[in-house]
């Protein structure tokens, strides 16, 4: 591998999607699935701005919105969190089924 | 300027941001998979560097690295208890979850391979302005609509998570 193109730049992108994918799928803690949401909008951060080097600044001024819009979600999803840990006292995604049938 | 050892610090960055990856989404302790996630968000603020985007990086580390990963923490140290640690790791429905990301990964693998040629090999070096006052001109310009908006989307989160978080509304 000579020359690094973009190529390179999105496949650690899509590997970092998917281990964050895998992460929100898997596990039973409430804050590890928040903090694999997180990596989820990494990988596509890293992916936006590899593509801004080749077409303009388009794609650096989305991801600061990314991070922007990643900070008022992780603020809410965790006050939630404490909502519920509150009532129940657990973080155990498999204990959050008040609403199932 | 000239960039220099190009292909080591790529390859350094890129298998530190995947193990910090690997390493949040297995770890039984929440407190090492947010340093784990901090190692990952670090070692993505130098690749931005790489890309010739220093403001996105500096942000990332401000925000991301420096703010929501601190809010991580704090709520980490509120909710988690040792019960949750001796616990089963992985959720009743991690067989579906894994076969999902598998087909995923499939997908992802024949885009790139199929794709190889949509992606150009050499990229040109960017002329020497200032990154920063072109994004502040941006932001400020085109974008202005978006940037209030996301002023307003701040301040609904900020309202949204203290009435969440408190004891009695």
């Amino acid at each position: 591998m000579a020359t690094i193109s973009t190529l390179h730049y999105l496949v650690v992108a899509a590997a970092l999607f998917i281990l964050g994918v895998i992460g929100v799928l898997t596990r039973r803690n409430v804050v590890i699935v928040l903090m694999s949401i997180e990596l989820i909008l990494n990988a596509v951060n890293l992916n936006l701005v590899a593509f801004s080097r080749l077409w303009g600044l388009q794609g650096q001024v989305f991801s600061i919105f990314v991070i922007t819009d990643a900070a008022a979600e992780a603020a809410v999803g965790l006050g939630i969190l404490i909502a519920f840990f509150r009532n129940k006292e657990t973080v155990n995604v498999d204990e959050v089924d008040l609403m199932k049938w | 300027m000239q960039p220099v050892a190009t292909t080591f610090f790529f390859y350094l960055l890129a298998g530190l941001a995947i193990l910090g990856g690997v390493l949040v989404i297995t770890r039984r302790n929440a407190v090492h998979s947010a340093l784990a996630l901090i190692l990952t968000l670090l070692s993505l603020a130098g690749l931005y560097l790489m890309l010739y985007a220093p403001f996105v990086a500096g942000v990332q580390i401000i925000l991301y690295a420096g703010g929501i990963m601190v809010l991580f923490l704090f709520v980490i140290m509120l909710v988690s208890i040792e019960k949750s640690q001796k616990q089963e790791q992985f959720n009743s429905i991690w067989l579906v979850g894994l076969l999902s990301a598998v087909a995923l990964g499939g997908l992802l693998v024949a885009v790139f391979v199929k794709g190889k040629e949509l992606f150009p090999e050499r990229m040109a070096l960017p002329p020497e302005q200032s990154n920063t006052q072109a994004i502040g001109i941006a932001l400020y310009g085109t974008y202005l609509f978006a940037f209030e908006m996301a002023s307003l989307l701040l301040l609904v989160a900020i309202i949204g998570a203290v009435v969440m978080a408190k004891k009695r509304i």
